[in-house]
């Protein structure tokens, strides 16, 4: 039900039940808002979103009000404006000073808003903030001093992610953000997923940056720094440079890699492929030889940390392939490096992830063979936009190159593992090659695709029939894993992504991003694999080159040796 | 698992949150104090994040998550012995067993916390050590009684 109220001496429709947030936003009304968090339940505690109603002549929240028939607001009177200036001076009065140090300078929500309301001098002076920098995690790092206590980082990492280990601690002017007793946010149940840092308005939360080391690195004439970069990083780059989101610049990256002194740019698309041919070899000998069931997958370090904390007792049932980031790892400085006759120990292998909790997993003991690292150092799709600023490349004036080769030839299905159900979908097609000789003829799989929580399909390889499930958001994974125990639910393989709508939505990519553009990147992933021939992993020549010149065989030994990996159970402050 | 309050998270249904706030109080009855430990216990068993249990914890004045010392000195902040004074009395209590309120000295001898009226305005500023009341204390009398709990020792 739809009816009419006056905003601005204007009429303006609403809808029964909405806020007035809403019904402003839908009529291209603006109102600045604070602790909002779209998808989640409005707290109203920052005010920022005051609006006066001229009925009742009261300053009322937009983001938690409902809309109710006859209202008269003002969106921007002088008593609305004032009182968002006074809440912005208020932020201000205990905030650190140090935009030009920040992450977050340029691109964060209370400088904008300082910004908006014209606040040009200190008019209240208070005490500031002295909290303990917290530096502990392999990929987030806390600041307390910068947090505005919006609630959204602990919104996000309870709703979004079930992980909660992040809460409001103390009462009034003594509140903080923080986990259990205080502790690090390394004792924690933390799954490095970055989602806070997405919405964190300030540089509260930010990701553990290591440019000295890799600066240093790529001035280092006794070092080979060579780089890989993810699936969905082509096509979300660009986004920090102010393109179109989805452009998809991945040769153009490639050019910018080289430039900034990368010896060798690979593709982590490659070793998706290979994840496929291990993977679905997995799954094919667990379904036909009655293995543990469901399998699921283990590309997403976030989820693989989620189930060593609270789900150890299914650690069995995660595929013991490695990720694509550490299997480029050990190939780079096992395979390539005896091909190239490039000392292990003197390569520095470098990747770019859209994730945080990518940083994490290469830091994983296991990811450690005889101590050599299978990846050195993690970039975020943010911090390759900042190396790329500091070297000054001009992205619009380079010409586009292609990775090097081998390991820098990709399938399509590789490529879609950006995506929420791209694992799912590149898995299917192998397995369905590996276990009737032939290649599918319908590669797509709608059911699988788009942002959708849980998913689900039925497939059926020849007198096999498989069902599968594929999930988004950690939260979801929760749910869905919780029915398995139940017994309500029964799969057979199950992809399980941390951050909503898959690695093109991770915890490293662009930050501001609308979800507009976040489908924009999903759609141009499926537009290369519609574009493209090379659809199948399997049928990626330089996969089956290396599987001929080194690795034998899917599952063979040195598969085991190099590309995969056990899991182990995880005592944490839960 | 048999643990030390277990007996206490029978008494309540399990995954029920309301329950939260008696079930830390009977552990603070019985230990003195929140664990890590019990936080954990108590999580699991209400499959709460101990985060939020934190948190909640914290909001309330009651609760300490270190153990009580020897001697356990409450201070009122109620609105008599605000009148009277007791900032400086909590500053004095604090800068001479070298804690802040909700801690417990490291050498396990004082612990301290504020309260927000004990109910003995009349003895205003007053502080209670081990439930025994003294009464209009000011930093010199403070620095006294405290010494004579050492001397105890
Ligand atoms: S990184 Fe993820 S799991 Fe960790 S605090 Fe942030 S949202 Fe929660
Ligand atoms: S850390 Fe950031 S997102 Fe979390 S409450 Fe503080 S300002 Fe808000
Ligand atoms: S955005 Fe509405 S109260 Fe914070």
């Amino acid at each position: 039900m739809s009816f009419l109220m006056e905003v601005n001496n204007k009429q303006i429709e609403a809808r029964k039940g909405e806020t007035i947030l809403d019904a402003l936003n839908r009529n291209g009304l603006k109102v600045p808002t604070l602790c909002h968090l779209k998808g989640s339940l409005p707290t109203g505690s920052c005010r920022m979103c005051v609006v006066e109603n001229l009925k009742t002549t009261k300053l009322i929240t937009a983001c938690s009000t409902p809309v109710e028939p006859g209202m008269v607001l003002l969106t921007h009177s002088p008593r609305v404006i004032d009182s968002r200036k006074t809440i912005v001076e208020l932020l201000l009065s205990n905030h650190p000073d140090d935009c030009l140090f920040c992450v977050r300078n340029k691109n964060c929500e209370l400088q904008d808003l300082s910004e908006e309301l014209h606040v040009r001098e200190r008019r209240i002076k208070g005490v500031k903030n002295v909290h303990h920098l917290d530096r502990s995690s392999a990929s987030i790092v806390r600041d307390p001093d910068k947090c505005i206590l919006c609630g959204r980082c602990v919104r996000v990492c309870d709703e979004v992610m079930g992980v909660s280990c992040i809460d409001f601690i103390n009462r009034g002017s003594q509140s903080v953000i923080g986990v259990a007793f205080n502790k690090s946010i390394n004792t924690s149940s933390c799954v490095n997923c970055g989602q806070c840092i997405m919405v964190c308005p300030t540089g509260a939360l930010s990701e553990k940056s290591h440019f000295p080391e890799l600066i240093a690195m790529l001035n280092n004439p006794e070092k080979t720094v060579v780089v890989q970069y993810a699936p969905s990083i082509s096509v979300s780059l660009a986004e920090e440079f102010n393109m179109a989101p989805g452009t998809d610049i991945n040769g153009i990256m490639n050019a910018a890699l080289r430039k900034i002194g990368f010896k060798h740019v690979f593709d982590t698309t490659f070793t998706a492929d290979l994840t496929i041919m291990e993977e679905a070899a997995e799954l094919v000998q667990r379904i036909t030889t009655g293995g543990t069931l469901p399998m699921f997958t283990s590309c997403c370090p976030g989820w693989v940390k989620f189930a060593e904390e609270f789900y150890s007792e299914l650690i069995h049932h995660l595929s013991s392939c490695k990720s694509p980031q550490q299997m480029m790892g050990a190939v780079i400085k096992s395979y390539w490096a005896e091909k190239t006759k490039t000392k292990p120990e003197n390569i520095y292998s470098v990747s770019v992830m859209p994730c945080t909790a990518k940083k994490f997993e290469a830091q994983r003991e296991e990811m450690t063979t005889m101590g050599i690292t299978e990846v050195d150092a993690v970039l975020t799709t943010r911090e390759l936009g900042q190396l790329i600023h500091m070297y000054g490349i001009d992205l619009q004036n380079i010409a586009a190159e292609t990775a090097d080769s081998p390991l820098g030839f990709r399938s399509s299905a590789g490529k879609l593992f950006g995506a929420t159900g791209g694992v799912m979908e590149a898995a299917i097609r192998t397995a369905y090659h590996m276990i009737t000789g032939n290649e599918l003829i319908q590669f797509k799989i709608e059911a699988l695709r788009g942002f959708d929580g849980c998913k689900e399909a039925q497939l059926t390889i020849n007198d096999l029939t498989i069902s599968v499930a594929v999930v988004n958001g950690l939260a979801n994974a929760r749910k869905l894993v919780e029915s398995i125990k139940k017994g309500e639910k029964q799969y057979h393989f199950i992809e399980i992504m941390a951050c909503p709508g898959g690695c093109i939505n991770g915890g490293g990519q662009h930050i501001g991003a609308s979800e507009s553009a976040v489908k924009a990147r999903m759609k141009t992933l499926y537009d290369i694999d519609d574009k493209e021939t090379i659809k199948a992993s399997h049928k990626n020549p330089e996969i089956q080159q290396i599987y001929k010149e080194f690795l034998g065989e899917p599952l063979g030994h040195k598969s085991h040796e190099l590309l995969h990996t056990h899991y182990c159970k995880r005592n944490v402050l839960l | 698992m048999e643990t030390k309050i277990q007996g206490i998270l029978d008494r309540y249904p399990a995954e029920k949150t309301e329950n939260l706030i008696p079930i830390l109080q009977d552990i603070q009855d019985h230990d003195g104090f929140l664990s890590q430990e019990s936080v954990i216990e108590v999580s699991k068993y209400l499959k709460m994040p101990s985060s939020r249990i934190f948190g909640v914890a914290t909001f309330y004045n009651q609760f300490r998550f270190t153990p009580l010392g020897k001697y356990h000195i409450q201070v009122c902040r109620g609105t008599a012995c605000h009148v009277l004074g007791s900032v400086t009395v909590l500053d004095e209590v604090e800068k001479n067993i070298g804690v802040k309120a909700g801690q417990t000295s490291r050498d396990g001898m004082f612990s301290l916390e504020v309260v927000a009226c004990i109910g003995a305005c009349g003895l205003a500023p007053v502080i209670a050590i081990n439930g025994n009341f003294h009464a209009k204390v000011t930093c010199e009398s403070i620095k006294e009684i405290l010494d004579n709990y050492r001397n105890q020792e």
